[in-house]
This record gives structure tokens, sequence and C-alpha cells, in this order.
């Protein structure tokens, strides 16, 4: 049975199933290394050489340099993943979940703050909520 | 006999493990967060639990990709905070039960819940965040603790009606043992967030409490909600309330026994990216 393809109109989304495990597969592997202090030492010296150790795709391997989450998301990498990355940035879950809205850091925070993005026009594609991409894979 | 004599559920937020590790728990923003654990850790006292059966989910620490176990019981005598990318918390290691977790383990297997079974892993801030805020700073955590992890990072993941099953399924095992033990079932993560993409920050107070309130009052009705409900409402990450089903399938009413009392219920927004929730249900 393949998933409720409802998971898939939801906005500003994108659903961790099989398919995108499948894809991300080695871009999340490599993230998961940067567990470890000395791979973290190696890729921050060189991180197209540390890259290049790893069977990803070359679209996924300059989103991780341009350190664009939302493009690694689409090539398959999940959050909790990509996060490691961050953490070698000495970067918070706060700032990389706000880098992905489009929002200053500021903004982001004030918005938390202030009870946090609401679900009003953000449950489904089409809606007219804050968080919707018109021009979402369809 | 062993008895569960309470179920507790609560997020568990890591960047409120490093405000604890870092000695900010007065300061304005997080000590609106821990206010809502003053009465938990009173309560905890009180309590006395031998064991802790805490049910949480490894979020990309100890499971990659390489392994995605739907369901895990932790049968080892001890278990490490893990390095999560920011060194260890400077927390205690985690003592298991392992003759108690064995027994549920056997128990529920047989009851065609086929759970993973290990023995070595280091437990992330899912399992020793909820401990801190249940418990403060101590130099030994004062009981034993059964981690179960559950898969909500890879969908599909277990359905609410599966989760709230197989914590009936866990309640009779812990009773079946016959050692005299108090046991806590805990369920643990939420309540709505979102982590990713445009969305990210999502926050949905109303469903939130519209949940805790199913939860105390029509778990069975709860159960039901499909896993999209969870993820649409609550956001991406909000999908890792079905957990909480499992502590609360434990509880005695859900075999016909009297309705728990509330002893404890708090929400608050946020911490960080996050709803806090957190509840206390005590069997009469
Ligand atoms: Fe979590």
């Amino acid at each position: 049975m393949s998933l409720d393809k409802e998971f898939k109109e939801i906005p500003g989304t994108i659903i961790f199933d099989a398919e995108q495990s499948r894809k991300g597969y080695w871009l999340n592997q490599f993230c998961m290394s940067l567990m470890k202090a000395a791979n973290r030492e190696r890729f921050k010296a060189n991180e197209r050489a540390y890259l290049d150790e790893w069977k990803m795709t070359e679209d996924q391997k300059q989103a991780v340099m341009a350190r664009d989450l939302n493009a690694m998301m689409a090539l398959g990498g999940n959050i909790y993943f990509l996060s490691k990355i961050g953490a070698t940035d000495g970067k918070s879950f706060q700032q990389m979940a706000g880098s992905m809205t489009g929002m200053s850091e500021e903004a982001y925070r004030d918005m938390m703050i202030n009870g946090g993005r609401s679900i009003e026009g953000n449950r489904r594609i089409g809606e007219h909520g804050d968080a919707q991409r018109p021009n979402k894979d369809k | 006999m062993a008895r569960i004599t309470a179920s507790v559920y609560s997020s568990h937020i890591p960047a409120v493990g490093a405000a604890f590790d870092l000695g900010k728990t007065h300061e304005p923003y997080w000590q609106k967060v821990f206010s809502g654990y003053d009465f938990s850790k009173q309560w905890e006292n009180e309590q006395k639990p031998d064991v802790i059966f805490l049910v949480y989910n490894d979020h990309a620490t100890a499971f990659s990709l390489s392994m995605i176990p739907t369901f895990a019981i932790m049968t080892g005598p001890e278990f490490m905070p893990a390095d999560e990318g920011y060194g260890r918390r400077p927390v205690p290691p985690v003592i298991g039960h392992p003759e108690l977790a064995s027994h549920i383990a056997s128990e529920v297997i047989q009851k065609d819940f086929d759970l993973t079974i290990v023995n070595e892993i280091d437990v992330d801030h899912g399992l020793t965040v909820p401990m801190t805020c249940m418990f403060g700073k101590v130099d030994a955590w004062p009981c034993k603790v059964i981690p179960f992890a559950v898969n909500v990072v890879q969908h599909p993941v277990p359905s609410g009606a599966r989760c709230f099953a197989l914590g009936q399924a866990i309640r009779a095992a812990i009773e079946s043992y016959p050692e005299d033990l108090n046991v806590q079932v805990w369920g643990t993560g939420g309540m709505s967030h979102q982590l990713q993409g445009p969305r990210a920050g999502l926050i949905n107070r109303e469903w939130d409490n519209d949940f805790l309130d199913r939860l105390i009052d029509d778990p069975a009705g709860l159960s039901k909600m499909p896993n999209i409900d969870y993820v649409r409402e609550a956001g991406s990450e909000g999908i890792e309330l079905v957990m909480w089903l499992i502590a609360r399938g434990a509880m005695a009413d859900t075999r016909g026994g009297p309705k728990p009392k509330v002893a404890h219920r708090f929400y608050h927004v946020p911490a960080s990216n996050t709803a806090v929730g957190h509840l206390i249900l005590e069997n009469a």
C-alpha cells in the first residue's frame, strides 16, 4: 500500500518516505558521518574533497556546499540528518528551520515567540496561508 | 506483581536540554518552560518509581538510514547519553532493567507485536530531555529505565491505533511480571512543530489542546485518527505524538479499569520551534 497521496498535498512540506529515503540515502549517510569530530574537521578543511568520497549526486553536493536546506530536502535529505551539517557550522535548530522559510532569523524568532506560524490557509496546497509554494512540483 | 501506577507525557525538545545544561533555566524565556515541570519533580519525589518504560524516538543518532526499526525495545543493562554533534549531555548514564525488558519483549512478541531487540545503544535527547525535565539535576537517575524507540522519521510510521494496541499489550506484560515494582510508562515527543520547509514554525494550539482533551477522555477514539491528520494539523514533526498513545494504552481504563486521574497538565508555546505539552495521569 503506497502512502496516502494527501501527504503530498500539504504546502511547504516534504514527506520523508521510502522514495525520498532512497534518493537521499548517501546524502543522509554523509550527514551521519559528521557526528564524528575527525570527519567534521576533514569536511571543513576541504568540503568538495570530502563530499567526493560519497556516492552523492552532483546536485546534492552543490546543495550541501550552498547550505541550501530546501534543495537538500528536495533531493532526499531528512532534517534530522541535515541538522548535522548545521551542528558542524555551529547553527541552532531554530536557525536551520528558520533559514528554510525565507524569513530573517529575527523575524522567525519573533514569529515563534508570538505563537508560531498559523495553520490557517496552510493545511492544503492552493489555500492562502503564508507557507504556500505555488510552484511546488505537482 | 509489577504495577503501572501512572503515565507521563512530555515534549522532548533538544533546546530545552541545552538550556538546562547551560544553566539558563532562570532566563524568562526558559523559565516559562521549566515552570511547567515544577509540580512534576515534586510528584516524582513522592511517587518513587522503580522503573520507567520510556517511549521515545531516535533522531538520526543511533539509527541512521542503515537500520530503521519500527519498534525497538532496549534490553541491555546500561545506555550512555549520545553525542549528537555537540558532545554528550552531562547527564548520568541510563540504567536499564534487562529482566523486565526481556519479559515484556517475550510477552508482546508472542502477542504478534514484532519488536526489534536492542542491547547496545546510546540514547539521544528524545529520552534524556524528559528525564531532565522530570528529575532535574541529579548524580544518578533515581530509577531504572527501559528505553523503547519508535520510528517516526521515515514514513509510513506506525498508526495511532497500532501504538494504542501495543500499549495495551505492554501493560498486560508488565502486570504479569512477578516482582513487586512501581512502573511508570512515558510517552514523549511533540506537540505541534515543523522543522522543515516554508511551513517551518507551524504551531496549532487549538489542535494540541484538543489532542490533550481526547487523550484524557477518549483515547480509543483518538487512536483512530489517521497519520495524515497529525502531519497536516500538527506539522511534519508533530507526528511524534503517535508515541503518546503507547503510554495511554498502558493505563487501566483501556481494559475496563477506572478512568485515570489528571494529576498535572501544562501547555506552552514556544520552546525553540515547538509547542511544549506535558501531562501526568495516575491510575486510580
Ligand atoms: Fe523528537
